[in-house]
C-alpha cells in the first residue's frame, strides 16, 4: 500500500482497490480553499450561543423576541398553520410562485386600492424573503440595465453588498447617516442623489433603515422623491419592515406612497419575516412598477427565468401562511394587531434604554435611541466598546455598534444600560 | 432650477406615465418544461392527459401527500414549542447528517471521517446552483461535462452559476439505450480536472442508467482522467423502489476515497415538491477540506436566499430519523415506483397489441419517473393537437401521470402518431 503511495499514479488505470491512487490525486483540489470569514451578523448569534455566562444578552439578530426573551409564533400564524396542515397538495408552485400571496402582499406595499394593481403593470414573483427579493432584482438589474450600478445607503445592512456583488453590478455608495447627531445626514444625501449620473439605480430602505433605524420624515421624502425625478433616478425600497416600524403598516409605507403619487416607476423587495414572524420560512415579494400590463407579463416572465436555474419555483409553507392570514378579514385583523403589539413593545424598550441611561448619570445623549425608528438602534459606540460589552458583560451585537432592540427586555434592559454606560463613560 | 439637471426621461406630474427603464425588456418564452402544463390548464377536452412535469400522480390521476408525510407535519403543527426562527445559513443540521447518511450509507467511511461538508438547499435546483458557484469561485476548471441529452434546466443552472457547458454523448437514438463507447470517448478527451454532471440513477429525461459495471468503467475513467464527478440524485428509491439500489453508483465513486459533489432532492420520493428541499453534499478528501468548503459555501448562500426554508427540511428530518417512520416511507416510497414500473408494463402491452410500428422494449427497459419514447416533435404536436397529450417535445413522457384507465388513450395517441406523422 505504502510503495503505492510513493510510486506515483498518474494517469495509469487501476482496478478496484485503487482508493489510494484516487485519494492522493485530488487532495489538490481544494488546498487553496481558505476559510471563510463569519458572517458579521449571524456570526453574533453562533457566539452567543458558544457562551455558558447566565447574564448573556443577545442583541445582535434582528428576530423579535418577547418580554421574556423568548422568540414568538405569532397567534394568527398558529392559526393559519392549523387551518393548512393536512393540505392535499406540496405541488409545485408555479414559478413565480403563489399568486394569492404575492395578490395580497402587493395591497400592502401599494395599497388596498391601488390602480397600478388594478391595471395589472407591477410585475411581481414570490421571493425568498427579502434577501432572495433583493438578488432576484439585483440578476434582473444585471441582465437588464447591464451599464448600470447600484448606489447603496452608508450604512446598510451588510448583506445588500454581498447580493449586489454577486450578482456582477458595480457599487456606489451615497451619505446618509450623520454620526454626531446620530441621525440623517439629509445635505449630503441629497447632494449625492444630484451629483450621481441620471438615471441611477439607487437602493432605499422604505422604513426602519437597517442598521442605523434613522428615516427620513416624510417632508424629506418628499424632497428626494422630487429630486429622483429630476435626475430620472430608478428607486428600489427594500421593505423588511412594514408595519414594523410604527405599528401600523399603511403609515410604514408611506415613502413608497410618496414615490408613487409622484408617477415613478419603482422597484420593491418585501419581507415577511420580521412582520409575520416567517424568518425561517422564507417568504417574501419582488415587484416591479411597469408601465403598462404587457411589459409588466414581460419582465415578469423574465424575473421567472433568473429564478428557474437558482431554485426552479419558490416554497410553498411559508406562503399558504400568508395568503391564508391576509386572506382572512379576522386573521388580518388579529394579525395588524399582534405587530402593533411588537411594534409597541419595541418602542417601550427604547424609551426604557434612553431613560435608564439617563438615570445612571451618562453624560453622553441617548437622544438618538427614541428617535430612532424600528427593530436597531445603532448606538454610536466603537467596534472596541463592543467587543468589550462582550468580553466583560457578555452582551452580543454587532461590531457596528448596532443593538437589536427585539432583543431588550425589561429584564435586562437595567444590565445592558448599566454595561453600556460603564464602557462608554 | 436649470435645464441641464433636467432628466433624459419626460417627469412631471402623476397624470404622465414615466417611461420605464426596462422598456426593452421582451417576453421570455415559456419553460419548455413548466410551460407544459400550462398549456394543459387551459385545455377544456375530458380526455387530455398531462404528461409533462414529472410530479406523481395516482391510480386516480391526483396527486399525493404521503402518509409518512402527513404524520411528521401533525407532529411540527402539534409541537407548540416550535418556532419558525432562521435557520444557519447551512440549514438543519439534523436534516443535512441525515441527508448525507441516506445518500452515502450510514456506514461511508467519508461520513465517519468528517470527510463531507452538507447544505440543506432548495431541493434539486438550489443544490446544483450553490454547487455550481462555489466551483466557479473555487475551482481551477471552469467547464462542466453535462450527458446528451438532459434535464432542460441543466445549462441554465451551471450557466449562471458561472461554468461554461459542454455535452457528452449518452442518449443512443438508434437502440433507445446508452451510447457506452461515446460516452467513454467523449469523457476520456475532456480536459483532466473538468467537471463531468452524473445522474445517479432515472437519467431525466431518458430513463437509461448505465448498468453496475458500466459505472465501475465510468468510475475508472472519471479517476485516471482526476475529472470531477458532479452527482444529481433527484430520484433515490424512486427508480428501483430501492434507496440502497439507487445510490450504488454514488457509493461506487465515494468508496474509492476519492472526491465528488452530490446534489439530492426530496421532491419526488417524499413527494416534498413544492417545499423545496434538497442538499447539496461535497465528499472531501479531508476533514479539514470540508470544513472549510463549508465556510465558503455559506459565502455563496448567504447573498442568494440567506437561510433556507424550515418546513420541509423538518418534515425530512422528523422521518429520516424516526425508524417506525422510516419504515413506513420506504414502503411508501416502494409502491410509487411499483406504480410507475408497472404503467411502463401496461403501456408496452397496449402498443404491442395494437401492433403499433417499432419496437418499444425501451419503454421497460428503462427507468424511473420519465420515458424517452423516441417520438420527434411533429408526432408530439400531433398528439397533443389530436389526442391532447401534454408532453417536452423532446418525446419524455412522465409515466407517473399514467393510469390503467389512461393508457389505452396514450397507446392511441402514440399509435396514431407512430401510423401517420414522419
Amino acid at each position: 500500500m505504502a510503495q503505492l503511495l510513493r510510486g506515483g499514479c498518474s494517469g495509469r488505470i487501476f482496478k478496484s482497490g485503487a482508493t489510494v491512487a484516487a485519494r492522493s490525486m485530488s487532495t489538490a483540489w481544494w488546498h487553496q480553499v481558505e476559510p471563510a470569514p463569519k458572517d458579521p451578523i449571524l456570526g453574533v448569534t453562533e457566539a452567543f450561543l458558544a457562551d455558558p455566562s447566565p447574564n448573556k444578552v443577545n442583541v445582535g439578530v434582528g428576530a423579535y423576541r418577547d418580554d421574556n426573551g423568548k422568540p414568538v409564533v405569532l397567534e394568527c400564524v398558529r392559526e393559519a398553520e392549523r387551518r393548512i396542515a393536512g393540505n392535499l397538495n406540496m405541488e409545485y408552485l408555479p414559478m413565480g410562485g403563489s399568486v394569492k400571496m404575492v395578490e395580497e402582499t402587493l395591497k400592502l406595499a401599494y395599497g388596498e386600492n391601488s390602480d397600478l394593481i388594478k391595471n395589472k403593470q407591477i410585475a411581481a414573483v414570490q421571493a425568498l424573503s427579502g434577501t432572495g427579493a433583493c438578488r432576484l432584482f439585483a440578476d434582473f438589474q444585471k441582465r437588464f440595465s447591464p451599464d448600470s450600478q447600484i448606489y447603496i445607503p452608508v450604512p446598510t445592512w451588510a448583506n445588500h453588498h454581498n447580493i449586489w456583488r454577486d450578482a456582477h453590478v458595480p457599487q456606489e455608495k451615497f451619505l446618509y447617516y450623520h454620526p454626531a447627531s446620530r441621525g440623517l445626514d439629509f445635505v449630503s444625501m441629497m447632494d449625492d442623489i444630484k451629483n450621481a449620473p441620471n438615471g441611477s439605480f439607487f437602493l432605499l430602505h422604505a422604513c426602519a433603515h437597517n442598521p442605523t433605524g434613522v428615516d427620513p420624515s416624510e417632508e424629506q421624502w418628499r424632497e428626494i422623491s422630487h429630486q429622483f425625478k429630476v435626475k430620472g433616478h430608478f428607486a428600489f425600497f427594500d421593505m423588511a419592515y412594514q408595519g414594523f416600524a410604527s405599528g401600523d403598516p399603511e403609515r410604514d409605507a408611506k415613502s413608497i406612497r410618496i414615490f408613487l403619487e409622484d408617477g415613478h416607476l419603482i422597484g420593491c423587495a418585501q419581507s415577511y419575516a420580521k412582520n409575520m414572524g416567517l424568518y425561517g420560512q422564507r417568504v417574501g415579494c419582488l415587484s416591479v412598477v411597469c408601465e403598462d400590463e404587457k411589459q409588466a407579463v414581460a419582465v415578469k416572465g423574465q424575473l421567472q427565468q433568473l429564478a428557474r436555474p437558482m431554485y426552479s419555483n419558490p416554497p410553498v409553507h411559508g406562503a399558504l401562511i400568508v395568503s391564508t392570514i391576509l386572506g382572512d378579514p379576522d386573521l388580518k385583523n388579529l394579525w395588524l394587531k399582534e405587530v402593533k403589539d411588537m411594534a409597541d413593545r419595541i418602542i417601550g424598550m427604547r424609551t426604557a434604554l434612553r431613560e435608564n441611561l439617563e438615570k445612571l448619570g451618562s453624560p453622553l445623549s441617548w437622544e438618538h435611541i427614541t428617535k430612532q425608528i424600528g427593530m436597531f438602534c445603532y448606538s454610536g459606540m466603537t467596534p472596541e466598546q463592543v467587543d468589550r460589552l462582550t468580553k466583560e458583560y457578555h452582551i452580543y451585537m454587532t461590531r457596528n455598534g448596532r443593538i437589536s432592540m427585539a432583543g431588550v427586555t425589561t429584564g435586562n434592559v437595567g444590565y445592558l444600560a448599566n454595561a453600556i454606560h460603564q464602557v462608554t463613560k | 432650477m436649470e435645464k441641464q439637471s433636467i432628466a433624459v426621461s419626460p417627469t412631471s406630474g402623476r397624470s404622465e406615465a414615466r417611461n420605464s427603464v426596462f422598456d426593452h425588456v421582451v417576453r421570455a418564452p415559456e419553460d419548455p418544461i413548466l410551460g407544459v402544463t400550462v398549456a394543459y390548464n387551459k385545455d377544456p377536452s375530458p380526455v387530455k392527459l398531462n404528461l409533462g412535469v414529472g410530479a406523481y400522480r395516482t391510480e386516480e390521476g391526483k396527486p399525493l401527500v404521503l402518509n409518512v408525510v402527513r404524520k411528521a407535519e401533525q407532529t411540527l403543527v402539534n409541537d407548540s414549542s416550535r418556532v419558525k426562527e432562521y435557520l444557519p445559513i447551512v440549514g438543519l443540521a439534523d436534516f443535512n447528517k441525515l441527508s448525507a447518511k441516506l445518500i452515502l450509507g450510514a456506514d461511508s467511511p467519508a461520513i465517519q471521517e468528517n470527510r463531507v461538508a452538507t447544505v440543506q438547499s432548495l431541493s434539486g435546483t438550489g443544490s446544483l446552483r450553490v454547487g455550481a458557484e462555489f466551483l466557479a469561485r473555487h475551482y481551477h476548471e471552469r467547464t462542466i461535462y453535462i450527458p446528451q441529452p438532459t434535464w432542460g434546466n441543466h445549462p441554465k443552472v451551471f450557466g449562471l452559476g458561472g461554468l461554461s457547458v459542454k455535452t457528452y454523448r449518452y442518449y443512443d437514438p438508434a437502440t433507445r439505450g446508452l451510447n457506452f463507447q461515446g460516452l467513454l470517448e467523449d469523457l476520456g478527451s475532456a480536459p483532466s480536472g473538468s467537471v463531468v454532471l452524473l445522474h445517479a440513477c432515472a437519467h431525466n429525461p431518458t430513463g437509461v442508467d448505465p448498468t453496475p459495471e458500466q459505472w465501475e468503467q465510468i468510475r475508472q475513467l472519471i479517476r485516471s482522467k482526476a475529472l470531477l464527478p458532479f452527482f444529481d440524485s433527484a430520484y433515490q428509491g424512486f427508480a428501483s423502489g430501492s434507496l440502497d439500489t439507487d445510490a450504488l453508483s454514488v457509493r461506487m465513486f465515494v468508496a474509492d476515497g476519492g472526491e465528488c459533489f452530490v446534489a439530492q432532492s426530496y421532491a419526488k420520493n417524499m413527494g416534498l415538491y413544492g417545499e423545496r428541499v434538497g442538499a447539496l453534499s461535497i465528499v472531501c478528501s479531508s476533514a479539514d477540506v470540508a470544513s472549510r468548503v463549508e465556510s465558503q459555501l455559506k459565502l455563496v448562500i448567504r447573498p442568494m436566499y440567506s437561510n433556507p426554508p424550515i418546513h420541509g427540511a423538518s418534515i425530512v428530518a422528523t422521518i429520516l430519523k424516526d425508524r417506525t417512520l422510516f419504515q413506513e416511507w420506504t414502503i411508501e416510497l416502494k409502491a410509487m415506483a411499483d406504480r410507475i414500473i408497472s404503467m411502463r408494463h401496461q403501456l408496452f402491452e397496449a402498443l404491442r397489441s395494437r401492433g403499433t410500428p417499432g419496437d418499444w422494449s425501451h419503454i421497460i427497459k428503462q427507468i424511473g419517473m420519465f420515458t424517452f419514447t423516441g417520438l420527434n416533435s411533429e408526432q408530439v404536436a400531433f398528439m397533443t393537437k389530436e389526442y391532447h397529450i401534454y408532453m417536452t417535445s423532446d418525446g419524455r413522457i412522465s409515466m407517473a401521470g399514467l393510469s390503467s384507465k389512461t393508457v389505452p388513450h396514450l397507446a392511441d395517441a402514440i399509435h396514431a402518431a407512430a401510423t401517420q406523422v414522419a
